[in-house]
């Protein structure tokens, strides 16, 4: 035991986070200790994790054997550099949003605070064991788990329909999804019935089967990732969830099925082939296409930000389609910058839109409004909320100096290098798909400015706005871990690149690391005179000319400052109501990608006594390809029902033909 | 860093400081040459700004912080362009913290803060600027991107100064692939500074305007920080033109007698770059704004043919 130190505290931390959500289950109604002591203990866990994790990206892999579960069929653990990495964004993230919900849950919506506490300290619990199973038994235990606590964490709220109607629909694909990775696993143990993951990485797989378990784990793990076309629980069930479940579900679950395909794709399959990193790179520019055109149109900030969700984990595949493009092509250098730009998508991702989610949490409860359209002007009664999502917004639209911009310019930089790429055919569609990437980038910020700017920017749009209340202390401390990760990860790239070296390292067999040089505080892939980026000074130099300015402009001039009414043109009339709504905001998309939307109009005539305009949009997959896929899942069970009679003689005379059949069968 | 390469970037900076106002004065002059008016003058953008800092900053009474920040920020940012870009020489030492894709972000960093602090206000008008506005960012974006991939790919880098070196290198003569590239830039040039067949920077028409209805609520100090941005930003779309498709004068050594002759070139290619401008400028109408998707869409079409290009006639210098 003693060879595995940090693989033993992480399992023992798992094991307390367990024991807060029973300390949950037995205080059961007694909300003060488990919003005040058991949330917050449990975020301590959680730093305590990346704590244990930390050295261990950088250490040899630890493992070890539990005795648990069935007779004979022990738990492998496994603690190498992904997995440690992975833990860490569980815990930094996870941090920030237990210290954040413990002021965020009430009394008395839905599920009682202990079970929900049990439920949520379970879900923490399952997604780190998942990162550290060794073996296709654990990992599927605790992939369930996980699948399980999630599930009644979304519908914490049952008593509402709809949301049991999103449980469901989540449970369904959730369940697909596993059937898909059980099968891959049976392919790549190779029928020697031995499930370890260090038995799989032994094998060696034909083109043929190697391809079929790649296809299954793309299947299994894009369903739990929300890849097109497996997308649509996500934009139903995210928004269901309390917020900082849906903080928890967008930020870290989805990173789970990003971990477990990198564990298929990379560590047990031990070759790539060039079509793969293509079909990876085209379903992932799809969902980030998809994602981000349906997120510019949504009028609910928790939907918006769960297609935007779909979008940013488009952008994490489409790293990982390059990086295998250009792993079987031998190109580990390359391989190894898309995959870096992958795992600090996944890192910032993490951040960004669990700051985003709880901030909606917040708004949430201060307004009890989730319709863009009933809200407005919150920065103003809401400044701490409104602060700190501004800086989530900025990193969640790629701009300098916050993390998103980071993954985007290292995934940028690796399409400059398909040209080397020896098929000319690729070499031809690769102006297209960076086109695409710089495309979705672009509409990413015209979806945050449309979330930020009608959430908390303007005039209030209903009266009762102006009375909303800031988040409590808890909720400002959880957030302002979140805001720190961000910004970290924005402006000091290079310290977070030699984490994700001895990751890439071990992958495909190259990092990043090497070629930065000796500087610290400048990012370069290959060299200073190929392409560099340093957010450190890029931020001074922004800070002090607005310095500069801000105190020249007071030196050489004056200060003077005068409050009047909005000037808009002389128009004295203003009303809240002029102001763009989330629909409004929306239109120029929704004109420009029409074909994407199913669209459902309601346009008033000049003669209507009582305009009314109505616009629903909806999405293309349900229509063609899941409700057809229900309806024949429903009339074959019809017609398989058509057997059932509900007589006893009947069922015995089937139970006779089955007999008398089978008995044919094997003295033939 | 060299001492010289300091000063060089003291210099580049102060230069565009100090002639971005020129080169809108510029612009206008020309405009009113070539449409038989008199015109202000070269130096009316100064008197501007120094009237506009003069005056009282008046802010409308429910106006948050973020919108006063704003147009600091957006000086910043575009001050911050403006020393990026290699325009008198390519020894800069801000250079490796932001190469092209950053500029571009840079340039969306601006832009996002206009549109917020455009939406803070909560009226009719500054809402539809920055829907608009973001609306031609989000076409334009792409476009300028995929020019820097096109000068990229030629280069094989994505920073600046070694673009500006390698391109400066080649002979003169014309590449397919820069060709359309240029074409490209100049159409995303022309949205993103508000210029005439997009967007006309001399109208106060509710419907049409979309850079004047961004900025309709500021006055004072923040106007002319706002207005001076503007003029940082169309130098800095001037410099790069200038940077990708004629970097010839650009000082690379350490010599300051190319630093002083770099000058001299760069004020005469601007001079060029504003009255091309004006001229486009007086020859084309207007369009609707839901025909500007399409004109710049066919920017970014331009923009993706120029890199395919590139790739397939491998069209390089070296």
């Amino acid at each position: 035991m003693s060879s595995a130190p940090q693989l033993v505290a992480v399992l023992a931390l798992c094991a307390i986070w367990l024991a807060i959500g029973v300390a949950g289950l037995a205080a059961l109604h007694r909300f003060h200790l488990v919003a005040r002591v058991l949330f917050p203990a449990g975020g301590a866990v959680a730093l305590a994790i990346v704590a244990a994790a930390l050295p261990s990206v950088w250490g040899a892999p630890q493992s070890v054997v539990l005795p648990l579960g069935l007779p004979g069929l022990p738990f492998h653990f496994r603690l190498d550099g992904l997995s440690a990495l992975f833990l860490l964004v569980l815990g930094g993230t996870s941090a920030g949003v237990s210290l954040f919900s413990a002021g965020y849950f009430r009394q008395s919506e839905g599920t009682a605070p202990g079970l929900l506490c049990l439920q949520y300290h379970v879900f923490l619990a399952a997604m780190a064991l998942v990162l550290l199973a060794d073996d296709a038994y654990a990992f599927m235990v605790m992939w369930e788990t996980m699948a399980l606590a999630s599930f009644f964490l979304v519908i914490s709220n049952h008593r509402i329909a709809e949301i049991r109607r999103a449980g469901y629909l989540y449970l369904l694909i959730a369940h697909i999804g596993a059937l898909g990775i059980l099968l891959c696993f049976g392919v790549l143990q190779a029928n020697t019935g031995d499930y370890s993951f260090a038995n799989m990485r032994a094998q060696h797989l034909s083109p043929f089967w190697a391809s079929a378990a790649f296809l299954l784990a793309l299947a299994g793990f894009g369903a739990k990732a929300g890849l097109v076309p497996l997308h649509v629980w996500l934009p139903e069930a995210h928004p269901a969830a309390p917020s900082p479940v849906s903080a928890l579900m967008s930020g870290v679950m989805l990173k789970t099925a990003v971990y477990g395909f990198l564990r298929v794709a990379y560590d047990l399959l031990p070759v790539q082939f060039w079509w793969w990193g293509v079909l990876v790179l085209a379903l992932g520019l799809a969902s980030a296409v998809f994602g981000v055109v349906f997120a510019a149109v949504q009028s609910d900030m928790k939907r918006l930000l769960a297609w935007s969700s779909i979008e940013n984990i488009g952008l994490i595949f489409a790293g990982i389609g390059l990086s295998i493009l250009f792993a079987a092509y031998k190109m580990p250098a390359v391989a190894a910058l898309a995959l870096t730009a992958a795992l600090y998508h996944v890192a910032s991702h993490a951040f960004f839109k669990s700051l985003l989610f709880v901030a909606t949490g917040a708004v949430l409860h201060a307004t009890s409004q989730r319709s863009l359209g009933k809200l407005g002007g919150l920065l103003r009664v809401m400044p701490w909320v409104g602060w700190a999502s501004l800086l989530g917004v900025l990193a969640s639209a790629g701009l300098p100096p916050l993390g998103g911009f980071v993954s985007e310019w290292l995934l940028l930089q690796s399409f400059l290098f398909t040209p080397g790429l020896p098929n000319s055919f690729l070499n031809m569609l690769v102006p297209a798909v960076a086109a695409v990437i710089a495309l979705v980038a672009a509409l990413a910020g015209y979806t945050m400015v449309k979330f930020y700017g009608v959430i908390f920017l303007g005039q209030h749009r209903e009266e009762k706005l102006a009375a909303a209340r800031d988040a409590g202390s808890w909720e400002r401390l959880g957030m302002a871990w979140l805001v720190a990760g961000c910004v970290v990860l924005g402006l000091f790239p290079a310290q977070f690149l030699d984490i994700l070296a001895p990751v890439t390292q071990l992958l495909v067999g190259a990092s990043l690391a090497d070629a930065s040089g000796g500087s610290n505080w400048l990012l370069v892939p290959v060299s200073v005179e190929r392409a560099s980026y340093g957010p450190l000074f890029f931020f001074a130099g922004v800070a002090a000319s607005f310095g500069l300015a801000y105190f020249l402009v007071r030196r050489l001039y004056h200060g003077r400052l005068r409050r009047a009414a909005p000037w808009d043109c002389g128009f004295p009339w203003l009303t809240a109501r002029m102001q763009d709504s989330a629909e409004g905001f929306g239109q120029p998309v929704r004109q420009i990608f029409e074909p994407l939307y199913r669209m459902r109009r309601e346009l008033p005539t000049a003669f209507d006594a009582r305009p009314r305009y109505a616009v629903e949009v909806g999405d293309h997959f349900w229509h063609w390809l899941y409700l057809p896929l229900a309806r024949l899942v429903e009339s074959a069970a019809r017609a398989i029902g058509a057997l059932q009679q509900g007589r006893i003689a009947i069922y015995l005379l089937y139970s006779f033909a089955t007999l008398m059949a089978l008995l044919l069968w094997v003295t033939r | 860093m060299s001492v010289l390469g300091l000063a060089s970037q003291v210099l580049e900076i102060f230069a565009a400081l100090a002639l971005a106002p020129l080169l809108a004065g510029w612009v206008g002059q020309c405009r009113a040459w070539l449409q038989n008016r008199s015109g202000p003058g070269l130096l009316q953008p100064y008197r501007v700004l120094h009237k506009l800092f003069n005056k009282d900053s008046v802010l409308a009474t429910h106006a948050s912080p973020l919108f006063r920040t704003a147009p600091y920020v957006i000086f910043g940012c575009m001050t911050l362009a403006c020393g990026i870009v290699p325009t008198l020489s390519t020894d800069l030492p801000l250079s490796p913290a932001a190469d092209a894709i950053a500029l571009v972000g840079l340039f969306a960093l601006a832009r996002v803060f206009a549109a917020l602090a455009a939406m803070d206000v909560g009226t009719a008008f500054g809402s539809l600027g920055a829907r608009r506005e973001m609306l031609i960012g989000f076409l334009a974006e792409p476009a300028l991107l995929m020019v820097f991939f096109t000068a990229a790919l030629i280069s094989d880098s994505t920073s600046l100064t070694t673009i500006v070196r390698t391109l400066s290198a080649r002979e003169i003569g014309i590449q397919p692939s820069l060709a359309l590239a240029a074409v490209a830039l100049v159409m995303v040039a022309l949205a993103e500074n508000a210029r005439v067949p997009v967007d006309n920077p001399a109208t106060h028409l509710e419907l049409t305007m979309v850079h004047e209805a961004l900025i309709l609520e500021y006055s004072g100090r923040h106007l002319a920080l706002l207005e001076w941005a503007a003029a940082l930003k169309l130098f800095a779309y001037a410099c790069i033109g200038i940077a990708l498709f004629a970097p010839w004068g650009v000082a690379h050594g350490q010599a300051p007698a190319a630093l002083v002759f770099a000058l001299p070139v760069l004020v005469a290619k601007l001079a060029a770059a504003g009255f091309l401008l004006a001229l486009l400028e007086t020859v084309s109408a207007k369009m609707r704004i839901f025909r500007v998707p399409e004109f710049l869409g066919m920017a970014f079409l331009l923009a993706v043919i120029a890199m395919l290009v590139k790739i397939l006639l491998g069209a390089g210098p070296q």
